[in-house]
Parts: C-alpha cells; structure tokens; sequence
C-alpha cells in the first residue's frame, strides 16, 4: 500500500457543529501500478527490437542439359577461395591441375584466415581497382557533385569492370555455414561485384585434402 | 517542560509520476514490438555487416543445426494456395479447419504424410515433435514440390496486391510484390545441407537467394 491508514482523527473538534468528514479524493494506485509493471515486463521479454536483416546472393544460373555444352570462359583477373572446416584457401586466375601445368606451373593453393590481416588485407588489395575509385566517389558525394542514383550507377559499373576483382567460391563437404556466410561478408566489404558460389572440382578437392593433412 | 509535538504526516508517496512513467513505457513497447514468433527450431544466424531489411512478404526456407529442413511462407492466402496444390499433388485429406490452422502457422517441418497429425497438435507439442523436416532427397522431394507450389501462390497473390495497388492510384514497383526467398540457415550447420536446398531453388530457375543474418557493425 502506497499509504498508511492514519488512526483516529476525530478529536479535533470539542462540540461545534457536526461537519461531514472529508472522505480523502485520493485513489490507490498500487494495483494500477502492479498491472502497469506487470504489462511492462511481459513486452520487454516478448518484443524483438530489430528485424533480421539479409543478405542477398545471386547464384548463377544451373546450366540447361539440353543445351550444347559451353566452354568454360577464361576467367581473368578471378581468385577462388576454397572452403573446408575452419579452413580457407586459395588461388589466383585459372586453375591448372599437376598433369597439365600452365606458365607458371600447377596450381599452388595458399592458406589464410578470416581475421583482418588475412582475408580482408588479400581482398583489399587485390581489389583495389574498385576500393580507390569508391573512395573518389565517396568524396564526391560527400560535396554533393553526384547524386545517390549516379553513385549506386557508377559503383555497379565499376564492379562489373574487367580490372575489378572476380571471387569464385568452392566448399567441401565439411565447410560450415557460418564460414560459407563470413566469407561472402568479407567480400561485401571489401566492394566485389561478382560472386559466384560453383562446385568443387575432382582435382581441386585432392589438392585441398592434401593441403589439410 | 512541554512535549514537542510532531504533526503526524502520512508517509504516502505521489505515485502519479511512476504510473505515467510505467504507463509511458508500457505503450511505448505496445507499440515498437514485434512478436518472437513461435518457430519450431532455434536457428542460430551468422552475422554480417548487410542492413537490408527482411522483406514483408517471403518464403522462407530454415536449416538447422542438424540439417533438418522448415519452410514457411508469410502470406497466409497463399499458404492456403500452397497447401491445396499439395494436397492434390500427394493425395493427403485436410478439413476446413486444418487448412485455416495451416494458414496461420508458423515454419513446419514435417513430411506431407505426416503433416493432417501435425496439424492436429498443439503448439507445445509441435515444438517436441520429432521430424527430420520436408524431405529434400532426389527420390521424395517434397521441398521441391512445396517451394514450386509456393513460388506459384505467392506470385498470384502478390499479383492481386499489386493490382490492388493500382486501382488506388499509386504507383507500385512491381518488384516488391514479387516473393523473395530467403534462407535461415545455422551457423554450425554443414554448408552442403544448405546447398542441397539451394540447389532446389537453382533447378526452379530461383537463383535470387536471401541469407538471414544478424547485423554486426562495418568495420571503417
């Protein structure tokens, strides 16, 4: 109770007329504030502040059977991340397998690690074709020289340019989805445009198995 | 010597204050919240650094830990749409009451055959019901068939929205009524029982994928 009964107020008059006692105009509040409370509780534990945010990813399209098959086109300017486990490899441009060795040999693949001197620091710099003419955009925009449109316009082409960096994605059977998700994060930042999430070749899974042990 | 009197005071507290201020908050998360709905598995995202907003309108497809797969489809005349073809497709009798209680739910995962005695449970024994989720195998994928059929609902729905839309003299972007699809996947999951199911979406032509994940701040 938000207040205490007072006893016995009455002594106050000796004779006198008789006046009707003022019953006091004040409501007791504690229920309402019980419910109040009680309300409040059960919203904070209940709501979700934020909705889930996504991700997109634009797959490549599954090739028709019906259709002739297509070489490969020579991928220029590509990297391939190779995913298994905790662990992430890589290697640059085309892949020539140990039996036919391109100009600079077979394929080697190399590791790193998703901290910020791994991947972030290889895609930085692999990519910076797009990372320094974003920051020039940046400035611009900032002194309003072009509009939202003409950036997001501008970015695109830039992404899509020959000089811009291409990340194929391969996984085993044992990658996780988190890493799988991580990686695509770091390459959001990192300002690539062209993702393509492919299967994992015969060869490629020898060298990274070999590569694991 | 004489007494000192003290004039005997209430000690009542003015409580109008707190009850505004309790009041004041109480509406203030009426009003912000948006439910936890109650979903049959407990999916652990991954982050990322992306800030778009989850769509209104999706299909989404949820992978456990495990790999157990869930589907849901937010927009519940199409959930009723989804769920005739499929009746139809796999020869399984619902009443009126089912389909009603279908179109409300929340992600399922359970195969067609076991879907009228899923229908019947309540909430808390939906959530200990052991399933393995829709199957996704080549030989009975019956996600294949729930996300074509789903696929086909949403887009006649989001078509009369659109037209609706229209009618009232707006000028509606016809993309944002097309269904998007999404996936929830497990961070710890395998990515090849995500792949499976991306798959299925690549062999509908579906290659417009969605991954949910949990906002974490860019690094500068």
């Amino acid at each position: 109770m938000a207040e205490i009964a007072e006893g016995g107020g009455g002594g106050g008059h000796k004779g006198g007329k008789k006046r009707a006692k003022k019953s006091s105009t004040r409501v007791d509040m504690t229920p309402m504030v019980d419910l109040a409370f009680l309300l409040l509780t059960f919203f904070v534990l209940t709501s979700t502040f934020s909705k889930p945010k996504v991700m997109s990813l634009v797959y490549p399209a599954k090739p028709d059977p019906n259709d002739p098959a297509v070489d490969q086109p020579k991928i220029n300017n590509a990297i391939t991340f190779l995913l298994s486990e905790d662990k992430i490899f890589y290697y640059q441009d085309q892949f020539y397998p140990a039996d036919k060795p391109g100009p600079n040999g077979p394929t080697v693949l190399e590791e790193t690690n998703f901290g910020p001197n791994g991947l972030r620091k290889l895609l930085a710099d692999r990519n910076a074709y797009v990372l320094q003419r974003k920051e020039g955009l940046d400035e611009k925009l900032k002194k309003k020289q072009i509009q939202d449109t003409t950036y997001e316009r501008l970015m695109i082409d830039y992404k899509k340019h020959k000089e811009a960096l291409k990340v194929l994605i391969k996984t085993d059977s044992k990658a996780t989805c988190k890493n799988f998700i991580d990686l695509i994060d770091e390459l959001k930042i990192a300002q690539i445009g062209v993702i393509a999430p492919v299967d994992l070749t015969k060869s490629e899974e020898e060298l990274m198995n070999a590569k694991l042990k | 010597m004489p007494k000192i009197k003290i004039p005997k005071n209430s000690p009542s507290i003015d409580m109008t204050p707190m009850v505004d201020l309790a009041f004041l908050l109480v509406t203030f998360f009426m009003l912000a919240a948006n439910f936890r709905s109650n979903e049959p598995v407990d999916v652990e995202t991954p982050s990322s650094i992306s800030d778009k907003i989850i769509p209104d309108n999706v299909l989404l497809v949820t992978i456990d830990k495990g790999g157990r797969v869930f589907m849901n489809l937010t927009d519940p005349e199409a959930r009723k749409e989804m769920l005739q073809n499929m009746m139809g497709k796999y020869k399984v009798g619902l009443n009126e009451e089912q389909i009603e209680m279908f179109s409300f739910m929340t992600s399922f995962g359970c195969t067609m055959q076991e879907l009228p005695q899923y229908l019947n449970m309540s909430g808390e024994e939906r959530k200990r019901f052991e399933t393995k989720g829709i199957p996704t195998d080549s030989t009975n994928n019956q996600l294949k068939d729930w996300i074509f059929y789903g696929n086909i609902a949403a887009l006649n729905s989001g078509k009369t929205a659109f037209e609706e839309a229209k009618l009232k003299g707006e000028s509606p972007d016809p993309n944002d009524f097309k269904p998007k699809f999404t996936l929830k996947v497990d961070g710890k999951a395998v990515y090849v029982h995500a792949k499976n199911v991306i798959d299925i979406f690549r062999d509908l032509h579906l290659n417009n994928l969605n991954f949910i994940t949990s906002l974490e701040q860019a690094p500068n």
